[in-house]
């Protein structure tokens, strides 16, 4: 017995053997395969070895393999940290929770920076585990060491450790988790001091109030004021949370010179971090310092020489108008915003014109509809006419927003030459980000509207070279029906889409099948038994193969819509005669279809 | 000075058999790293090999400092690009250290066109001990495993491994002349004839064009980029040198596109000395910040040169290099050599500069003293710790014992790569296919 024969396959053996531990005999020698993917499901599978092996050896032999086996590809120490970090129950508990420090610490110093963020989510977490006595006999050694290494990995790796450890920490221990904290900010290496002016903000919220004023104020400032505007421009983010932390008073003499001098920088990155970050700011600082300081700050963002930092504002004016208190909003936003609004309209950068163009557009709700009228609305039409589609296609993606406020007709005029230059813009791409604003557009400018200006564009595009377009349009008539109803596609669309069936072209052909496959669902039993059904048998003899076989794709599409009688008399016949088809591809697709529809 | 290079002995040579050598063996780049530890080559064979240098021991103090081979990898394979119907070469043509962030190494290697992010590691452990094997690597029987092992892992040989951990591809439509790491060290560039994208080191797929000096039409190109690098310390400031021997400064906070420069240095050029050559020996080669980050060094055929960063209308200092060359124009632009491009490299202080001629001959200026001194790599004197003797050419009609006349210089044999140790007087000579590593006199 046990003897393993041939056939006898793994797990098979019987006798001494213990069947239950083979696979994970398994499990353990594919850590160290070759196959990287094998490695992988190992490592994912950690908890299976880990629980077969008990806590004990978990902890006296899995874990100091683990520990070595930082040589692996980027993919399996990203796992491997993943892992540790739900490993506490498996090694004994909260008591023993430290076990698990010596392999994410060396994760937390490799190159690849997923890993070492992994490695340091993975610490956060097990830190939580810690007893308070364990945290300072364990964890805070730990993160002094990393905070103390050689190579800046370690001591980036430690900046997101500070926090999770401090309010747990005695006070004597406090005091030297900032003293670490103190020195990484003003690291030798850009790296660390990217590290900690990132971590600022998490640090600042943890500690005492006391010490946010006394400390990380000073190192926010140095930051602030770094040579690196890489790190200057990290320092904006802090500011976010620091201020958050301060009364106005606190806030106006310890952070606002810092703030305003970022907003100011000589740097353009730092400069585009402000206006990035322009709604948080706005947010942490309160109403107040806002409207004295930061609308200044914005307007000369939005008039900065360098485009990207003007993009970036333009962005966020809306945000900005929202956030506005209501009292006094409008007389801000008429006096202090639209100006220079006006002016971005006519930006000569494209992008900033495109960043304006999407937001532009949800003033309407902020301004009501007199303003709009009068003040947005020119700003509008002079954007529906720009030269870039990229700024067109934006205002007119964010109709809805105007639509509630004033109703679409006011724009119409020139909404529609607009859309048919987008409809025939020689670039597909902007075909098609046009057809797939179809629905909404045709949803608000009415049914009539529609019929009489956009109905022919939507079937020109059924015929476009690009097979994305004419995809995409079928799609589009799919979404008109469900909008305008059975009827309306009976009268305007089926007639049309079934003629092309006749052209010359068989990717119109096929086309007119495709559309079928789409619209018979929104039509319903009826047309589609009686309108569509007829031509797509009728195309089953077409020469072409391609149009064939989409036949018998169409009729298992629309198989289940149509009536028995149909189904058994017309349709079943048509699919036996495709299903002998010359064409193997064709007898295939016929052949699957009769399977599909029981019709065999 | 003249300690510096008289007493100067040959500490090391590195020589692929003469009789062995091909194309593939000729030395495209070198380059030391950060703590001068490690020296990398790359050849036009795309190989980079990385050479280390020897612990001192205390019973062999004259052998303190040689280096040896660590590591030996193939950098860049040729390939072709399908499209346009070219060979990609595999010849490196530049080579950059990161600096070091943990226990391993990591450098840049760059051909034409594709820039690859290499690790160098150690690895001295090994794991043993399966579970389904035994330790000669036979199966066991299933039905026999009773425990299950963990591997445990022994101590074995020095193992250096060479893994590629980026490769940043299909940014350029030109030849890659130079990568320059930033003071960041988040980011690098990588220069070709018309173009400088900027990098992030963890994203290979997007880069950011910070230059574009083509001009819509091609037919009114008239300058290309020659050569960049950044600042060593000032992450926003990069220099850039072209084809008209001209050199611009940018400043990256002052806009995303640094179409505009901040500084434009140029000599203005001497009616007297005109002649159908001057655009052509003018064109920059190679440019160099010093260590301090005030000064910047750019080689054209003839000169060295060193500017202020805050004068822009001449440079402060103008070394010859062989002046003698001045007469042989013709026969040099009809041999392609007046097109060749030597590299110049500053000491670890800034005080002396380095760079290559013909003959095998390499020169040094001392900044403080003006004097300069021509030297020879060369087979015949490579004995390990023979001092070198300096060279001089012979101009006029006269030649004196030791000298060389001009007209028996060899023109295949050009140094045009050499490197200089961050802190110490160790430097690194490419002649063609050989290495030589040269440093002070120990005592």
């Amino acid at each position: 017995a046990g003897a393993a024969g041939p056939g006898s396959g793994p797990g098979a053996a019987g006798g001494d053997g213990d069947d239950s531990l083979y696979p994970i005999a398994v499990l353990i020698d594919e850590l160290r395969n070759e196959d990287v993917q094998l490695r992988l499901n190992s490592i994912k599978k950690l908890s299976t070895i880990a629980l077969a092996l008990g806590v004990e050896r978990t902890r006296t032999e899995l874990l100091p393999f683990l520990t070595d086996t930082i040589y692996d590809e980027d993919e399996v120490l990203l796992a491997l940290a993943e892992q540790l970090g739900n490993f506490t129950g498996l090694v004994g508990g909260p008591d023993f929770a430290h076990c698990l420090l010596p392999p994410l610490e060396s994760l937390a110093t490799v190159e690849e920076t997923v890993v070492r963020d992994k490695a340091v989510e993975s610490l956060r977490q097990i830190s939580q585990e810690h007893t308070p006595v364990a945290l300072e006999a364990h964890f805070v050694p730990l993160v002094k060491r990393l905070a103390s290494g050689d190579w800046f990995t370690s001591r980036t790796s430690a900046c997101g450790l500070f926090s999770v450890c401090y309010p747990r920490a005695s006070n004597a221990v406090k005091a030297e988790i900032r003293q670490h904290f103190r020195s990484l900010c003003s690291d030798d290496t850009p790296m660390v001091r990217r590290a900690a002016a990132s971590k600022l903000g998490e640090f600042a919220k943890v500690l005492e109030l006391d010490s946010v004023k006394t400390e990380i104020v000073p190192l926010f400032t140095n930051l602030a004021s770094d040579e690196q505007d890489s790190v200057r421009l990290l320092a904006v983010e802090a500011c976010v949370s620091i201020a958050q932390l301060l009364s106005q008073e606190d806030l106006e003499a310890l952070v606002m010179p810092t703030l305003r001098q970022a907003a100011e920088d000589k740097s353009w990155r730092v400069r585009y971090m402000v206006a990035d970050k322009f709604s948080e700011l706005q947010k942490a600082v309160g109403p107040k310092i806002a409207l004295s300081d930061l609308i200044p700050a914005f307007q000369s963002l939005l008039r900065d020489c360098e485009a990207e930092v003007r993009a970036a504002a333009a962005h966020k004016v809306r945000e900005l108008c929202e956030n506005l208190p209501a009292e006094g909003r409008e007389t801000v936003i008429m006096n202090q915003i639209l100006p220079y609004i006006k002016e971005l309209v006519s930006d000569t950068n494209q992008h900033v014109k495109s960043a304006l163009a999407s937001v532009i557009m949800g003033l309407s709700t902020v301004l009501g509809k007199e303003n709009t009228i009068e003040h947005l609305l020119p700003l509008f039409l002079a954007q529906l006419k720009d030269e870039c589609p990229e700024v067109r296609l934006n205002i007119i993606s964010n109709l809805d927003c105007v639509n509630e406020v004033i109703g679409i007709r006011q724009l119409s005029q020139s909404l529609l030459p607009a859309i048919v230059e987008l409809a025939e813009d020689a670039k597909w791409r902007v075909r098609l980000a046009i057809i797939e604003y179809m629905p909404l557009l045709a949803g608000q400018l009415g049914v009539e509207f529609f019929d009489e200006k956009l109905n022919s564009l939507c079937m020109a595009w059924l015929v476009d070279h690009v097979y994305a377009i004419r995809e995409a349009a079928t799609n589009n008539l799919m979404k008109l029906v469900q909008k305008f109803g059975t009827e309306w596609a009976q009268n305007t669309i089926v007639p049309k889409v079934l003629v092309m069936a006749n052209d010359p072209n068989y990717l119109h052909r096929m086309t007119t099948l495709f559309c079928i496959n789409a619209l018979s669902e929104a039509c319903g039993k009826e047309i589609t038994t009686k309108q569509m059904l007829p031509i797509v048998l009728k195309m089953a003899g077409d020469q072409v193969a391609n149009v064939r076989f989409n036949v018998a794709k169409s009729l298992q599409k629309i198989g289940p819509i149509l009536d028995t009688n149909a189904l058994q008399g017309e349709v079943k016949p048509v699919l036996q005669k495709l299903g002998q088809d010359e064409d193997m591809d064709v007898k295939y697709f016929a052949q699957e279809a009769i399977s599909v529809l029981a019709l065999a | 000075m003249e300690e510096d290079i008289d007493t100067r002995k040959i500490n090391n040579s590195f020589l692929r058999d003469h009789s062995y050598a091909t194309e593939a063996d000729i030395i495209s780049t070198v380059e030391f790293n950060h703590t001068g530890e490690l020296l990398a080559t790359g050849d036009k064979g795309g190989r980079v090999v990385i050479f280390q240098r020897e612990q001192e021991s205390k019973n062999q103090v004259h052998r303190r400092g040689e280096y040896n081979v660590y590591s030996t990898f193939q950098s860049h394979e040729p390939e072709f690009d399908y499209l346009k119907s070219l060979e990609i070469e595999e010849k490196i043509n530049k080579i950059r250290w990161l600096p070091q962030q943990n226990a391993a190494y990591f450098l840049l290697s760059t051909n034409d066109k594709t820039v690859k992010l290499w690790k160098v590691s150690e690895r001295d452990k090994r794991p043993e001990g399966y579970n389904l094997k035994d330790e000669e690597g036979r199966l066991r029987d299933p039905a026999t495993i009773t425990t299950l092992r963990v591997p445990v892992l022994r101590p074995m040989d020095l193992m250096v491994e060479a893994t590629p951990r980026r490769v940043f591809a299909n940014a350029h439509t030109y030849h890659i002349n130079s990568i320059s790491v930033n003071s960041d060290y988040e980011t690098y560039m990588s220069a070709d004839d018309l173009r400088i994208n900027l990098w992030n080191f963890e994203i290979t797929n997007q880069s950011f064009n910070i230059v574009d000096i083509k001009p819509a039409n091609m037919e009114e190109l008239t300058e290309v980029i020659t050569a960049a690098e950044f600042h060593p310390h000032h992450c926003n400031t990069f220099v850039y040198s072209s084809s008209k021997g001209t050199i611009r400064l940018c400043d990256m906070r002052a806009s995303a596109l640094c179409d505009r420069h901040t500084k434009f240095f140029e000599e203005p050029e001497d009616p007297s000395n005109r002649s159908f050559f001057s655009e052509i020996i003018s064109s920059i080669s190679d440019v160099k910040f010093s260590h301090s980050g005030r000064y910047i060094m750019t080689r054209d055929y003839l000169t060295v040169k060193v500017w202020d960063l805050n004068m822009e209308n001449r440079p402060i200092e103008t070394y010859q290099v062989h002046d003698y060359l001045r007469s042989k124009l013709c026969s040099l632009y009809e041999n392609d050599c007046i097109f060749d491009k030597f590299e110049c490299v500053w000491n670890g202080s800034d005080s002396v500069i380095m760079t290559g001629s013909y003959n095998n001959f390499f020169r040094m200026f001392d900044r403080n003293t003006k004097r300069d001194v021509t030297l020879e790599a060369s087979r015949e004197n490579s004995k390990p710790r023979a001092i070198l003797k300096p060279r001089k050419v012979c101009v006029g009609g006269k030649r004196r014992k030791d000298e060389i006349s001009v007209d028996s210089l060899d023109f295949s044999k050009k140094i045009l790569h050499t490197a200089w140790h961050p802190s110490e007087n160790i430097i690194a000579v490419a002649a063609t296919n050989n290495l030589y590593i040269f440093q002070d006199k120990v005592n």
